[in-house]
């Protein structure tokens, strides 16, 4: 199958039709912003009917008539006879949904999509009942383009059509022309070429089957050609086969001799003639892509050259500058450990070799970087189809989507995201009575923003609908056990109480949600990403959920620090400050555990020795030096180290999972000396530390 | 890995020493023999896992496979080896004391171990084969590598 010229054909179609059904998308939105000059009506149109030619070429029946039918009624909309409204909008939109659905199950080869015909009915109701073809002037029915149609058409009608002077070429090859590997079906296709060619074939000299000899050459061709093509092209065209077949070329007068035109009996073809479009009538076994009518008015795209790159390549040039890095660093300690003069060639020249290094790593990390514009365009379709199961009318505003992310981030990303979406439908927004109630716009406004903001992207969903019911929130929590009753909780830690596992607000079980998925899932997914999520929440005001996730998967700045002769890197993002212990900063706070004293705050420490069980902890830490570092709740907490080697980047190795997930382990990294360095998830190691704190109220939340 | 379509009538093995035993794997799952390095430790690792090394730039975990049998821990100098094998998708370093030899057998020198309950490290011992006098057993990778799967707590 994969060798089949076809399947790959049927490959890049696929390819294609994502990149219409992501333009269709565009336009659509820039219809339903207010924009309808006929570029966008066209735009429209055009990934539609590209859509519908692809698929009729490779026979998806389900899919071309669900495509025309769409396309008949955008077809309205571009000739001007149907209005741009809201709801029209909303009717192109679902039925470009449903396009995507019906791309993907001729894809996968399932059967189409359900809903497909009250889709399309919501469509036609709009230009006022299904369209017949007369219905759309100017249309041509193009699926019969794409059924092969065959040489032997009418052999046994009249065989010339009164014009003057046209040419009549009668070719009959011989055994010897297949023979040598000729195909008549390429010099047919050539005199197409040269102008409206009108084959016909002779099949008389075809025997029964019985007495059929397959290798022998028994049909002839008669074709009529324009009268102003040169002798020379026609004969050209025979060159090669002259010698192996009976070819005779003459005018048509001299050829018809004195038989009369009759003009009556034309009618029998014009049916299949009329109703083909000329260029399949040129090239009769090739099914033509549809000829566009509007390719005209079409104005050239823009586009920029790309070309397309298997992922698997691209992940091999990542490993190799990766190792690289990791080789410029081990030279640069060799050199170093050989004490050469600062000033010296070689000195230079690493440096130089360190800068290109640094650079070609940031080439290739951009070439991993895709917008996020798919994935914002899969939430738009989230955010449709979950108002409508809710009853709710939601828009979604979305900002920033041409924020560049690695590719593998944008992946893993849009099932936590899209969970997001749906609470924000579901939870977040309030419903229409409610929110004209509450003197807001019945319609509700998610916004999806994504943005880079110091080596992170954060991206943003927000609602303005009623704020997190924080009374509701504390009741549910207390009643399920997740809080003591009573716990003297902040806003911000009953906000966090919301990504507990199995913690749901919803107080009934909608369409949507209650599913027993909660936040605990989508925070897990964007931790797992080396992510953080906040809530920011305003009664009444709306919800804000922000996750920040780092750049790239590949590489990370860190602090190089060691603990117990282990060498460990800490990702630099999560580091406050750093500062030496003095006497009288740390405090005792249980039996066990300490604080430190820090700008009027207390805040927990800990060991990473001792955590990481590399060592007992440490009789006494005054002059330690600790790392301060952030949760994602805000929460800060001081990480015990022996000392800070230096700021570097580090590229990430993934630990293989053989020995399960190690808590506040994130990964690992190769050093200049060839060492192997775990990376921290200080976090995550807060949150699984043990023995040296006690159990903070908030532990789970963390 | 030997073709199971077709078993040999030979079977390469390589034998090691472990304290004062010998035991041997298949030398089809064998990669390479790497001299010692220290490795960097896992915390939390379950206490056969002696760390990861770097393997020309992947990540390599380590199992002290002295431990992993139930006996002491290999002491970790320049004379011991690290055996890298593949078991399925998945490439282990076993660190053994040192590699003694590569021995051709016919397969039908090769003796199922009889069922002996008591000993845990039995069940990682495929068969048993005799060389010049000593018994070596032949080490049943997967057992002793079980999937990641199972072994992820």
């Amino acid at each position: 199958m994969a060798t089949d010229p076809m399947a790959q054909i049927r490959a890049s179609f696929f390819v294609e039709c994502e990149e219409l059904l992501e333009s269709l998308q565009d336009s659509l939105s820039a219809l339903q912003d207010g924009s309808s000059d006929s570029e966008t009506v066209n735009t429209v149109f055009r990934a539609v009917h590209s859509i519908k030619g692809g698929a009729g070429a490779f026979g998806l029946d389900a899919l071309v008539a669900f495509a025309h039918r769409y396309e008949t009624v955008l077809d309205a909309l571009r000739a001007g006879r149907l209005e741009v409204t809201p709801d029209a909008v909303r009717s192109f939109f679902q039925a470009a949904d449903l396009l995507q659905d019906h791309v993907r199950a001729a894809h996968d080869g399932t059967p189409a999509p359900e809903g497909a015909e009250a889709v399309l009915c919501a469509l036609e109701t709009l230009i006022g009942g299904p369209a017949e073809p007369e219905a759309s002037p100017g249309f041509q029915p193009v699926p019969f383009a794409f059924e092969p149609i065959p040489l032997a058409l009418d052999f046994d009608a009249p065989d010339d059509l009164p014009a003057p002077a046209r040419w009549i070429i009668r070719f009959r090859p011989a055994d010897a022309l297949y023979a040598s590997g000729n195909e008549p079906l390429h010099l047919l296709r050539a005199l197409a070429a040269l102008g409206a060619a009108e084959v016909r074939c002779d099949t008389s000299d075809v025997p029964a089957l019985e007495a059929l000899r397959p290798d022998a050459a028994l049909l002839s061709w008669r074709i009529t050609l324009p009268g102003e093509i040169a002798e020379e092209e026609l004969r050209e065209v025979f060159d090669f086969v002259e010698d192996v077949c009976t070819l005779e070329i003459g005018r048509e007068a001299e050829a018809a001799g004195a038989r009369p035109p009759a003009p009556a009996i034309v009618a029998p073809q014009a049916v299949t003639s009329v109703a083909r479009p000329p260029a399949v009538a040129e090239a009769p076994a090739e099914p033509a892509p549809p000829p566009g009518p509007v390719e005209r008015r079409a104005t050239p795209r823009e586009t920029a050259a790309t070309v397309r790159v298997d992922l698997d390549r691209i992940d091999r040039l990542v490993n190799l500058v990766g190792e690289l890095v990791i080789n410029q660093a081990m030279l640069a300690q060799s050199v170093a450990e050989a004490g050469l003069p600062p000033n010296s060639a070689v000195m230079t020249g690493l440096e130089a070799f360190m800068m290109l290094t640094r650079d070609l790593q940031d080439s290739v990390m951009m070439i991993r970087a895709q917008p996020v514009k798919p994935l914002f365009q899969r939430m738009a379709r989230i955010v449709r189809e979950a108002s409508t199961a809710v009853g709710k009318e939601v828009r979604l505003h979305t900002e920033g989507e041409a924020t560049e992310v690695d590719k593998t981030v944008i992946e893993r990303l849009a099932e936590p995201l899209t969970h997001m979406i749906r609470n924000a439908v579901d939870h977040g927004l309030e419903t229409p009575e409610l929110r004209l109630a509450a003197g807001k716009a019945a319609e509700g406004v998610i916004s999806l923003s994504a943005q880079h903001r110091s080596g992170r992207i954060v991206i943003e969903v927000a609602d303005d609908g009623a704020g997190i019911n924080r009374p509701k929130v504390r009741e549910i929590a207390l009643a399920r056990g997740l809080i003591p009753a009573d716990a003297a909780l902040t806003d911000a830690e009953i906000d966090a109480l919301l990504f507990l596992p199995g913690f749901s607000t919803a107080s009934q079980v909608s369409a949507l949600s209650g599913r027993g998925v909660g936040m605990d899932v989508v925070r897990q997914a964007i931790q797992s990403l080396g992510g953080r999520v906040t809530i920011q929440s305003a009664p009444g005001q709306g919800t804000r959920f922000s996750i920040s996730l780092p750049l790239t998967l590949a590489v990370l700045d860190g602090m190089v620090v060691s603990v117990a002769d282990e060498t460990l890197v800490v990702p630099l993002a999560s580091i406050l400050e750093t500062a030496t212990l003095a006497e009288g900063d740390i405090r005792a706070l249980g039996p066990q555990t300490n604080v430190i004293h820090l700008r009027g705050a207390f805040v927990p420490l800990y060991d990473l020795g001792a955590e990481l069980g590399y060592r007992a902890p440490k009789p006494s830490y005054e002059g330690g030096i600790v790392l301060l570092t952030a949760q994602e709740d805000g929460s800060r907490a001081a990480l015990i180290v022996d000392a800070i080697h230096e700021q570097r980047q580090v590229v990430i190795k993934g630990l293989q999972q053989a020995y399960g997930r190690i808590p506040g382990v994130a990964a690992a990294t190769i050093l200049g000396n060839g060492r192997i360095a775990l990376i921290l998830d200080t976090a995550d190691l807060v949150q699984t530390a043990t023995g040296r704190t006690r159990i903070r109220p908030l532990a789970l939340a963390g | 890995m030997s073709t199971p379509e077709s078993p040999s009538a030979e079977v390469e093995l390589l034998s090691f020493r472990l304290a004062d035993e010998e035991y041997s794997v298949d030398i089809m799952s064998v990669r390479e023999i790497r001299g010692w390095t220290r490795a960097t430790p896992l915390p939390h690792a379950p206490p056969h896992v002696r760390g990861v090394i770097n393997l020309r730039g992947t990540v390599l975990p380590v199992v002290d496979l002295s431990v992993r049998l139930g006996m002491a821990p290999v002491p970790g100098d320049s004379r011991n080896v690290i055996i890298v094998v593949q078991v399925g998708s998945q490439t282990t370093g076993l660190l053994v004391n040192a590699v003694s030899d590569i021995l051709s057998l016919p397969r039908s020198a090769l003796q199922p171990p009889p069922e002996l309950l008591a000993d845990e490290e039995q069940s990682f011992i495929e068969a048993l084969t005799i060389v010049d006098g000593r018994m070596i057993r032949v080490l049943d990778l997967r057992a002793v590598l079980p999937d990641q799967s199972a072994e992820a707590a």
